[in-house]
């Protein structure tokens, strides 16, 4: 089965970087990997009137620090690795955050860069720091509808080489001198530039409504709900030592190593730098000056990568001889204030979609968070476990409850492996299914924020073994 | 935008116990002022004296290193003096002793052996002569709002804490612990000095200060602000020429004299009528922007206005940014698009005076619904009418839309003197209707005048009221009948006006002897604001109602100056001729030679610079007195307010109603007599008035 998927699912692809070479691996792997554990043995979320959809496969490039690895330009060919046969894929759906003007269909660039066959058709969404699950939870809803069987999602996100503008006043001069049909008016054109025009516009991870940071809302979310800096410092270096040791376990089995051209291969995360209490204390606010508690040790970094997932309806994959790895069962969207609750997807999202499996805190076996900031995860985690808060602002009889901590994050997250806005989620959504694979758990849940004050939430459900 | 600061205090407060508290988080004491009687601290006696003992208790605790000094009250640091307390003292002296014994609290701070951060949380009077002389001149003069970050800009305070959104307690409760936190932080850091106080001066900064000390420069400085000061107060407003000699006290000649200076000369200003008139219309203000007439049964959610004009685009902008889903009609495109920019260009320049982001502004223009049909009207709250002043009009709008609104619906009409009550004739529902006139520009003008008729109900009063309050307008109600009110003193006053400019006063001329009697707005340019056609439009009218009384200057000399284009601002030449750009006006020549045609001779005995604006004042003196008489206003309080905000009666003079009582009832009677004799009824006093004159013990306000 191995040959057979040799060379094939090119996983989606990705931007102008070399995003998705990764992809390369075959399914087999899998299989070993379900050999060790014995799954628990509770209901399963499976209903008579909706088709099983499941995660066959999911991978993912290193996720390297910006401006540490990737700085040539990635290009198309890459996406070769992971294997399917090539007209297996029904669609391709891609998400990314910063996009580049030249190739804003990013998904169909790197589809066709990557040799996928020009018939199958691929769209770009974007959804924040969610756009990947958006990708992934498009394709669940094509296959659900019966539109496709098979669909490759993933996601991008190369802050390395992020597009920079010219100033508005510039580009406006630089339009103007297109339309100028004399030498004289473009002269005058080329006159009126003035050094102040020459200064580009950086994009900012500010909020288009606010006009705040996020790493400023991240400390004001953390001052409002009590986060002290050494809870912050403990968990950002929680993070870094369990990522440290899944690496070292070889329980990363989702990423695949690539070659830069000119330079080594890449086959680890570049991020995981475990620290001590001590050092991180030393830091000073990043944000806010100088009484913040959000430094640049306990948020997470600016990271290029790319990740992708196939799904599939279980019937096709099964005809295919793939042994799924997981079933992607209920999902949700939240969205509220952008200023105050910017980061508080995961305690508006986690009861909604529990409500919706008809589960409760206690059957969740696997918890993977997206990890923003640290003082964001306490944050929520603080939010979770109030009556008042969950009573006040969200219109519920009770809290949630906290995810136990056994049960959270165990492979590192975001703060420690990085955080390619655009790739994240599909990170989230095989690191449940490897972990309930690993633990033999049953149910696995993903939560997440956005920017926008947005939030996601899935449950994921093992594989038979 | 962050909204406290901390500033090390060089100023505060003095004396006991229900207002101030104090606990210590180890070596630091917290401070906690509260007044429990009121919404807002302010530096009442109480307060003063509740602080002291407490900074005293504190200092005599070896075991506090720092002090933290806090509001309890979201958003209310210390709102200012207690107006009551200073107006409770019979004389100067009286203040005098109150402002000392506040300077010696402020400078026991200030000395304080330990160090004191002052966390504060919204509204904070602020000042002190160390802020640095052109600073601090802009400040105390103007009476300036400063937003946070400008204040730490300013050096007024060192370090700024945003506020934060909820976490497991309300915002603001979770806010000023926080804030608190950070102070108690902040002073820990101060006490054992691992956080500097000041800053290394800049280079510029040095310079600065060494050429500001310098002392043809210093005089030069007095000099420049004093000539700003007389060309804005016209020497009408004591306050701003003592503040100047106290900071000049202080700096030539040592703190000790400039405190001195300072209580003396508050007691001084304290005892002025310019302080009475100033303290009663802030207190008839808070009056007047208190709902008397209870909650209305149905909350006005959405409404509509019809007519795109000035006005109806104005009312349509002060709704929007309070949430109110607003139609605006028209009956052509072109009308709703001038509308529509109107109302941008006003949010625009919010944004860019930094008071709105852009992100804000396209929020609030979402809350508009531009159109030229009715489609809405249906579920419509209230409907405003600012469609052109003509009866028949009125009635066919009013007809129109009552077969589209809903019965709950509310209409008003914004007119500036057609009696409601003709307008309602043609009502189904006489109950619903009533008179809302705002002023223009209406994002700028806070007054809102309401009208109610015998039928009006008493629920569409308080809805009324209630939109109006929302618009953040100040509101006085009265009667219905021509002119209402404020038209109707107004009136009187334009009418002389053109019988002056007539009389061989020119325009400009007529505006300077307006401002320096403390009208903020020459007679001649109010003419040309409020527009000539719609002058011409009211002195018609009332002069129908009112007769002769409100003849004066001919109306024809209006009408001609319409005929000719001369509407006023809007048309680009009235009195004057506007431009683009251009600063100073210059007087329309034509309109003069327009004057010229109705040119009379000016009678010597009455035509003074003084008798001029005296015939001016009192005409709308006792047009006011008389609404009082006849009932149109309840209230000499409301009348007064609604002179000052609606019409620019001089502040400095309180309102028509506070000017009788300083000027004297007797003195105005006389010189109305001696005007009379020259030109007849327009100068009869009015039976009120008469009273006054011949009861001296007769105050309209205590």
């Amino acid at each position: 089965m191995a040959s057979m998927l040799l060379n094939s699912m090119r996983t989606c692809p990705v931007s102008p970087a070399r995003a998705v070479q990764y992809a390369a691996r075959s399914l087999s792997t899998t299989t070993q990997l379900q050999a060790q554990v014995q799954t628990k043995s509770k209901k399963t979320l499976a209903r008579p009137s909706v088709k099983n959809i499941v995660l066959v496969e999911g991978v993912r490039t290193p996720f390297l620090m910006s401006g540490t690895t990737y700085v040539s330009s990635f290009h198309w060919g890459l996406l070769h690795k992971t294997g399917i046969p090539k007209d297996a894929v029904d669609y391709i759906i891609y998400g990314t955050v910063i996009q580049e003007v030249k190739t804003s269909n990013v998904a169909r660039e790197a589809a066709l860069g990557a040799g996928f066959s020009d018939k199958i058709p691929a769209h770009t969404v974007t959804m924040a720091c969610i756009s990947s699950n958006q990708a992934m939870t498009s394709a669940v809803g094509m296959i659900a509808a019966g539109q496709c069987d098979a669909v490759v999602a993933g996601g991008v996100e190369f802050m390395s080489d992020v597009p920079i503008r010219h100033s508005r006043k510039m580009r406006k001069t630089m339009l103007s001198l297109n339309k100028a049909k004399t030498l004289g008016q473009r002269l005058g054109l080329i006159g009126s530039i003035r050094l102040a025009h020459l200064a580009p516009e950086l994009p900012a991870v500010a909020e288009f409504s606010t006009a705040e940071t996020m790493g400023h809302s991240a400390d004001r979310l953390a001052a409002a709900f009590g986060v002290s800096r050494v809870e912050q410092d403990e968990f950002a270096l929680r993070s870094h030592t369990l990522a440290k040791k899944a690496q070292d376990a070889g329980l990363l089995k989702d990423v695949i190593s690539f070659k830069v051209p000119g330079r080594d291969i890449v086959s680890k995360d570049n991020g995981i730098r475990p620290s001590s209490m001590e050092q991180m204390a030393k830091l000073k606010p990043a944000f806010i000056k100088p009484h913040g508690t959000v430094t640049a040790a306990n948020s997470s970094f600016l990271t290029d990568g790319a990740s992708a997932v196939l799904i599939m309806s279980e019937e096709k994959a099964l005809a295919m001889g793939y042994k799924p790895k997981a079933y992607l069962r209920d999902f949700v969207y939240v969205s509220q204030d952008p200023k105050d609750q910017l980061l508080l997807g995961p305690t508006y999202s986690t009861p909604k979609v529990l409500e919706r499996a008809g589960l409760t805190m206690d059957d969740i076996d696997v918890f993977e968070f997206h990890e923003a900031f640290a003082g964001q995860i306490m944050a929520n985690l603080k939010a979770m476990d109030s009556d008042w808060f969950a009573q006040t602002y969200m219109g519920r009889k009770s809290k949630v409850g906290t995810p136990p901590t056994e049960k959270f994050n165990l492979w590192g997250g975001s703060l420690s492996l990085g955080h390619p806005f655009g790739a994240t989620g599909c990170r989230l959504v095989t690191t449940v299914a490897h972990r309930l694979q690993k633990e033999g758990g049953q149910y696995g849940l993903v939560a997440a924020c956005a920017a926008g004050g947005q939030g996601h939430a899935m449950v994921i459900e093992a594989y038979p073994q | 935008m962050s909204d406290f600061f901390f500033f090390f205090f060089y100023c505060s407060s003095h004396q006991a116990r229900t207002h101030v508290s104090y606990e210590l988080k180890d070596d630091v004491a917290v401070i906690r002022l509260n007044d429990p009687t009121s919404k807002v601290n302010t530096l009442s006696v109480q307060m003063q004296s509740e602080l002291s003992e407490v900074m005293g208790e504190i200092w005599s605790n070896g075991a506090v290193k720092s002090a933290v000094l806090i509001s309890s009250k979201p958003g209310c640091f210390i709102a200012g003096a207690d107006i009551n307390m200073i107006q409770a003292c019979k004389t100067s002296e009286e203040v005098t002793h109150l402002s000392q014994e506040g300077q010696k609290m402020f400078e026991k701070i200030e000395k304080s052996p330990i160090p004191v951060v002052a966390a504060i949380n919204g509204s904070c009077l602020g000042g002190g002569l160390e802020v640095g002389l052109p600073g601090a001149f802009d400040m105390m003069l103007t009476g300036r709002n400063i937003r946070a970050d400008k204040a730490k800009k300013m050096g007024l305070v060192h370090q700024l804490v945003d506020p934060l959104g909820p976490g497991l307690k309300p915002a603001e409760e979770r806010t000023i612990e926080y804030l608190e936190e950070v102070a108690v932080g902040l002073a820990k850091g101060i006490a054992n000095k691992k956080v500097a106080l000041t800053k290394e001066k800049g280079l510029m900064q040095k310079l600065q200060d060494t050429v500001m000390g310098l002392g043809p420069v210093k005089q030069k400085i007095y000099k420049t602000v004093s000539e700003k000061v007389q060309k804005q107060t016209k020497g009408l407003y004591p306050a701003p020429v003592k503040i100047i000699e106290c900071i000049k006290t202080g700096v030539e000649q040592g703190r000790e004299a400039g405190y001195l200076a300072e209580a003396e000369n508050f007691g001084k200003l304290a005892v002025t009528p310019e302080s009475k008139a100033l303290i009663g219309l802030y207190q008839g203000q808070v009056i007047c922007k208190k709902n008397r007439f209870g909650t209305p049964e149905k909350e006005v959610k959405k409404l509509a206005i019809l007519g795109a004009g000035l006005m109806g685009a104005g009312i349509a902008q002060v709704s929007i940014d309070k949430g109110l889903n607003t139609i605006l009609k028209d009956t052509a495109v072109e009308g709703i698009s001038r509308g529509e920019d109107q109302v941008y260009k006003g949010l625009n320049t919010k944004v860019k005076k930094k008071a709105l982001t852009s992100f804000e502004r396209d929020a609030i223009l979402s809350n508009l619904s531009a159109q030229i049909d009715y489609t809405g009207f249906d579920s419509a709250d209230m409907v405003i009418e600012a469609v052109f002043e003509d009866i028949n009009i009125k009635h066919k709008v009013l007809k129109e839309i009552e077969a589209i609104i809903p019965p709950h619906c509310i209409f008003a009409s914004n007119t500036s003197a057609l009696p409601i009550k003709d307008i309602a004739a043609a009502s189904k529902r006489p109950e619903k209707v009533i008179g809302m006139h705002y002023f223009s520009p209406v994002d700028k003008m806070q007054l809102l005048e309401i009208i109610t008729t015998d039928k009006t109900s008493k629920d569409t009063l308080a809805s009324a009221v209630s939109v109006g309050l929302k618009q953040g307008k100040i509101i006085i109600v009265v009667g219905d009948g021509p002119g209402f009110y404020t038209t109707r003193c107004l009136a009187p006053m334009l009418a002389e006006a053109v019988r002056v400019l007539q009389e061989g006063t020119g325009p400009k001329k007529l505006d300077t002897l307006t401002t320096s009697f403390g009208f903020p707005v020459g007679a001649a340019t109010l003419a040309d604001e409020v527009g000539i056609d719609v002058a011409a439009h009211v002195a018609e009218d009332l002069g129908k109602a009112f007769g002769s009384r409100f003849g004066g200057g001919n109306v024809e000399v209006l009408k001609t100056m319409v005929e000719n284009g001369f509407k006023g601002r809007k048309s680009g030449k009235g009195c004057f001729i506007y431009g683009k750009g251009k600063k100073e006006k210059s007087v329309n020549s034509d309109a003069e030679e327009i004057l010229q045609k109705y040119k009379l001779s000016a009678p010597p005995s009455v035509s003074s610079d003084s008798d001029i604006q005296h015939r001016l004042v009192s005409r709308f003196v006792n047009e006011a007195v008389l609404c009082l008489q006849e009932g149109i206003l309840t209230n000499p309080v409301e009348g007064d307010i609604g002179a000052v905000f609606g019409l620019g009666f001089p502040p400095c003079l309180g309102g028509p109603f506070r000017f009788v009582d300083s000027f004297g009832a007797e003195k105005l009677v006389s010189m109305m007599r001696r005007f009379e004799d020259v030109y007849g009824n327009q100068f009869t006093p009015c039976q009120l008035l008469l009273d006054h004159a011949k009861d001296p013990s007769k105050k309209f306000h205590k």
